[in-house]
């Protein structure tokens, strides 16, 4: 049973994992098994079942990890790509763009706090809009626990995916671009799955405003706890 | 494109990201940083979409994969969760909620009182719309 410890053998696992519950979301059409979930969720009862420290997954994981950075660096591209879409309309993407995301992290963080979170909790819940790797890195920055910020986005993501566009309805949001933007916003790349099966126009939109968000939280969230009162 | 190359371009991104951390000690993520310079330098054309589309297009294709690592660190909090599921759950759902239509109604607003303050304008922008809504 050594080698269910050996560094290659538990990146393979990281593989084989993720393509079979890939294989599964697609056979069962399930949103709710979400990949990237159900791999973090088989992984994690391996772990306790062959009672493997984290820290020695850990090691094969940062392997994987580590690309996290680049990935990030990569999403320049899809944006460069939508420039044309952005010159067209800059004043009002930037002015909902900013007001959602100030109001998405003034909200998340009085009502953790209302309901009684932690310091560490909330600043974990700050970047949950936006895409994981972007939002691990935000949480990393500013005190919160990356691994719990990652559950969180990806939580947010299947809500904002199911629920997204019943909440839009009922708020009166009529247009397809304000819409499409509102759901890459709240629920960065599964909002957006879900706007792309309504049509490409709202994808479009939709990625445009999780790119444009992801770049606002990082850049914002330090100064807006720093105005709530929170020292980073 | 040479791969090696399209690696090396993408990594000179963050490590640009990188420095200017260093240099500022600003609380922004050096990936965030590397990704701004690398669509301003693809806007100025210092680099070219050829130089850089298939690494990017890979991570960003597959960006789900390499998460799950940092997510498996979720067996760290556990008990964290377990303790703050409410706040966690409830601030969750209350600000997707917020985010939602807080951006939904100024894109809204914005474009309907650019239309009104630029009749001019007005036209190109009706116009858009039937193309776009």
């Amino acid at each position: 049973m050594e080698f269910l410890t050996n560094k290659i053998f538990l990146i393979a696992m990281t593989f084989i994992v993720y393509v079979m519950a890939q294989y599964l979301q697609r056979r069962t059409g399930i949103k709710l098994l979400n990949p990237i979930l159900v791999s973090i969720g088989v992984l994690i009862c391996f772990l306790l079942a062959a009672d493997i420290d984290y820290s020695q997954y850990k090691e094969s994981g940062d392997y994987i990890d580590f690309w996290l950075k680049p990935a990030v660096v990569a999403l320049g591209v899809p944006l460069y790509r939508q420039l044309g879409n952005i010159r067209k309309q800059i004043l009002p993407l930037i002015a909902s763009e900013m007001a959602g995301c100030v109001a998405g992290i003034i909200s998340v963080v009085l009502v953790a706090r209302f309901l009684g979170a932690s310091q560490t909790v909330i600043m974990s819940l700050v970047p949950k809009a936006v895409t994981t790797p972007i939002a691990m890195e935000v949480s990393a920055s500013i005190g919160g626990i990356p691994a719990l910020t990652a559950a969180v986005v990806v939580c947010t993501g299947i809500f904002g995916g199911m629920a997204g566009f019943k909440i839009i309805k009922l708020g009166h949001v009529k247009s397809q671009i304000a819409g499409g933007l509102s759901m890459g916003t709240a629920a960065h790349a599964m909002g957006t799955s879900a706007a792309m099966e309504r049509s490409d126009r709202y994808g479009a939109f939709s990625s445009l405003g999780l790119t444009l968000n992801g770049l606002l939280t990082a850049i914002l969230s330090p100064l807006i706890l720093q105005i709530m009162g929170y020292s980073i | 494109m040479n791969f090696i190359l399209q690696c090396g371009v993408l990594f000179t991104f963050l490590a640009l990201g990188e420095l200017i951390v260093w240099l500022t000690g600003i609380a922004v993520p050096s990936s965030i940083l590397g990704m701004l310079l690398l669509t301003l330098s693809l806007k100025l054309r210092i680099v070219r979409l050829r130089h850089v589309d298939r690494i990017a297009d890979f991570l960003t294709h597959n960006l789900g994969f390499f998460f799950v690592p940092a997510g498996v660190g979720l067996i760290g909090c556990l008990d964290l969760i377990a303790r703050e599921w409410i706040p966690i759950a409830g601030a969750m759902v209350v600000s997707t909620a917020v985010i939602l239509i807080v951006t939904g109604h100024t894109h809204q607003f914005v474009r309907k009182r650019m239309r009104k303050n630029h009749p001019h304008e007005s036209g190109i922008l009706e116009k858009q719309t039937e193309i776009i809504d």
